[in-house]
């Protein structure tokens, strides 16, 4: 009977939570529109490619040879060549102005060094104010003078009348579960997660402040109602929330940035709710805490986005931070949620490869969910 | 016949500031007691404690038998408590508030309906059930809160400023139904700082700066009172008060409209030594009456013996 009218009491909670946030339009658009218009901002915004990097060649050489090689840079996705320049100033000028990252100079007497079977310098000029594109793009340079080279010497070869020639090492490449390397397949996951406890952690905020701040709450503390009632009722709303969140946010993905989804989504939505217990929970918790909502929105924020973006493995990688910070990492619930999201996503692995991540989620949940249940106290504040 | 509510010694710091200072009484079953003070008194505050949702500092309470320290949630299945503020969800119809505060409560099926009908009745809202509350009309709200409140048909009301914002006809409207709850046996605890509203008390405590100065029934507590209550009806009011505040024999003076009250001891002759005080300040057209006393001059009066 006790058990019957507490869940009567649950039902309730939940139900009249329900209606305010459907009649509520901010919180409406925020839990629907919010979690697509963050996907679409932050998948196109983060992307680590470097492609397309402009470049400028200066042909101090101009003869055949000169033009053939510089073809080489015209027929890849990875560079272009943004204008051919005549002086040094010129590409002082390009590099200052930002318009490219790298800058190709042929010497005077290429052509004639090449023939004559001498080494033959070219210069590489490059930005490195933006470090990493500068190294992945003087690797792209590379690789190009590379096959050039390799090609000249096989056809020397062949006018000397060796036909068949072989590299005596060749790797030959096989990059599991993202062959093209798309930095977007690794990076739609993780922003799932991030922006999944932002969004729960934000809208769960307001919820007991709101109460305190519009009165409501005196009422409620009148009545028998108890705390772990209030709670799980308000929790029910949120989680249906989160889940349709999370469904917006992997359609995005999959239709359009073609993010491909190999496990099961009934595991990962399982998985996921047991995350959105945690951080509802722990919005709640601040909304209790702080009984004013602007606090609440504030704290939530800096609370789950921060730690969530930075100490995740979302795209810095926490094994090359100071051991402090690494040990840290392991309270920050996004990390075990990106690890269990990009398995089921990408790698198609099923929860019984998670148990780890399961244990802490569940953890992470179960104490968030007490905490929050304790911190709701059905009393005026002194 | 027992007591719904008993305090002894009730005390209630905020840091420095006691809101609560040492109060003790008892209040009857089926009475309806009254708390009488200026904003600020502390009678908010022992609502508060005695409904659960506030600790005392010290002291000791009892509502319908259980200890308001440790049997809070005992307390509120008995008690039905509509707040100074305005408290129901806005956002939700009149319908939905009453539901939901009817399902808390552990109302279902038939009785929740037949509760949630005599809660529109005396709310007279029936018409309106599917409105938002929050478009409502102030006074119309109240009564919704009143309706709220004895949804589960508690033991004991606790209403605190009910009729604070409410026009004249409606807290009469309010009144009748506190008579009402009164008769079905139910205990009602009002707070106010209406002087006249607290006439309608069976029995009624002043309170001022966190104490009770004074607690008998409105007819006991006015003849208490050891002055006797003048009215001087005088042309020139404003400048005759000036002149009688500072008379010696006179213990308060008070404008009330356009007469001035005058509190003075019953010894004094008041009468003759006011009118020759008059005639020599060169005042000849005024009248003055020995009326009954309003609660408001029992009120000064205890409030002065006491230096506040």
């Amino acid at each position: 009977m006790k058990i019957y009218r507490s869940l009567v009491r649950i039902t309730v909670i939940a139900d009249k939570e329900w209606i305010q946030i459907r009649r509520d339009t901010r919180s409406l658009i925020f839990a629907l529109i919010a979690p697509f218009a963050l996907i679409l901002l932050f998948g196109y915004a983060l992307t680590m490619d470097v492609k397309n990097v402009s470049m400028a060649v200066y042909d101090q050489d101009r003869t055949t040879t000169s033009r053939q090689f510089l073809e080489k840079f015209s027929h890849t996705d990875y560079l272009h060549i943004y204008d051919y320049v005549s002086d040094y100033s010129e590409i002082d000028r390009l590099i200052d102005k930002e318009d490219i990252k790298l800058a190709v100079v042929i010497p005077d007497g290429f052509e004639k060094r090449f023939k004559s079977g001498k080494k033959t310098d070219i210069q590489l000029l490059a930005d490195g104010s933006d470090s990493t594109s500068a190294t992945v793009a003087i690797g792209y340079v590379k690789a190009i003078i590379a096959n050039y080279n390799i090609e000249v010497k096989v056809n020397e070869l062949k006018r000397i009348g060796i036909s068949e020639t072989k590299v005596p090492v060749e790797t030959e490449n096989r990059i599991w579960f993202n062959p093209e390397l798309l930095s977007k397949n690794f990076i739609i996951p993780g922003l799932i997660v991030i922006m999944l406890s932002v969004i729960s952690a934000l809208i769960a905020s307001l919820t007991i402040s709101r109460e305190w701040e519009r009165g409501t709450m005196e009422t409620l503390i009148t009545t028998p109602l108890r705390s772990y009632e209030l709670v799980l009722g308000k929790l029910i709303p949120y989680i249906f929330i989160g889940v349709f969140g999370i469904i917006i946010m992997l359609l995005a993905g999959f239709f359009i940035f073609d993010v491909p989804f190999k496990g099961s989504l009934i595991e990962l939505i399982i998985l996921g709710v047991l995350f959105l217990i945690g951080t509802t929970s722990l919005g709640m918790m601040i909304s209790s805490v702080t009984r004013v909502q602007v606090l609440s929105v504030q704290l939530s924020m800096v609370i789950t986005y921060m730690p969530a973006f930075i100490l995740s493995d979302f795209i810095f990688p926490v094994a090359n931070m100071p051991l402090i910070i690494q040990v840290i990492s392991y309270i920050v619930p996004a990390k075990y949620l990106i690890i269990i999201f990009r398995g089921i996503i990408l790698k198609g692995i099923s929860y019984s490869l998670l148990w780890t991540q399961i244990v802490f989620l569940a953890a992470f949940a179960l104490i968030m969910i007490t905490i929050s249940i304790k911190k709701i106290t059905l009393r005026l504040p002194e | 016949m027992g007591f719904s509510v008993e305090v002894q010694n009730l005390t209630k710091q905020f840091g420095k500031f006691t809101a609560v200072d040492n109060i003790s009484f008892d209040v009857k079953q089926g009475e309806i007691f009254g708390f009488l003070g200026p904003n600020g008194a502390g009678k908010s505050t022992t609502i508060r404690m005695l409904c659960g949702i506030l600790m005392p500092t010290s002291g000791v309470g009892r509502v319908s038998g259980n200890d308001i320290i440790t049997e809070q949630s005992r307390i509120k299945n008995n008690i039905g408590y509509m707040s100074q503020r305005f408290s129901l969800y806005s956002d939700l119809t009149v319908m939905e508030n009453l539901e939901l505060f009817g399902s808390i409560y552990g109302l279902e099926g038939n009785q929740l309906k037949k509760r949630i009908e005599y809660a529109l009745d005396i709310a007279e809202i029936g018409k309106r059930k599917d409105t938002i509350v929050g478009t409502l009309p102030g006074g119309v709200k109240q009564r919704l809160a009143l309706g709220a409140s004895i949804l589960h048909n508690p033991e004991i009301l606790f209403l605190d400023e009910p009729t604070s914002g409410v026009d004249p006809i409606m807290r009469r409207n309010f009144w009748d139904l506190i008579y009402e709850f009164s008769r079905q046996g139910k205990t009602v605890f009002v707070t106010t700082h209406y002087m006249d509203e607290a006439e309608h008390c069976d029995r009624l405590a002043l309170i001022i700066s966190g104490k009770i100065i004074s607690m008998d029934s409105p007819e006991a507590l006015k003849k208490t009172l050891t002055n006797g209550v003048y009215a001087l009806t005088v042309e020139d009011f404003i400048s005759v008060f000036d002149f009688v505040s500072e008379l010696p024999y006179i213990e308060e003076a008070a404008i009330f409209g356009s007469t001035i009250h005058i509190l003075c001891d019953h010894k004094v002759p008041l009468k003759n030594k006011l009118s020759d005080d008059l005639r020599a300040k060169g005042v000849s057209k005024f009248k003055i009456e020995k009326i009954t006393p309003t609660l408001e001059d029992v009120f000064v009066s205890e409030a002065r013996k006491l230096g506040i």
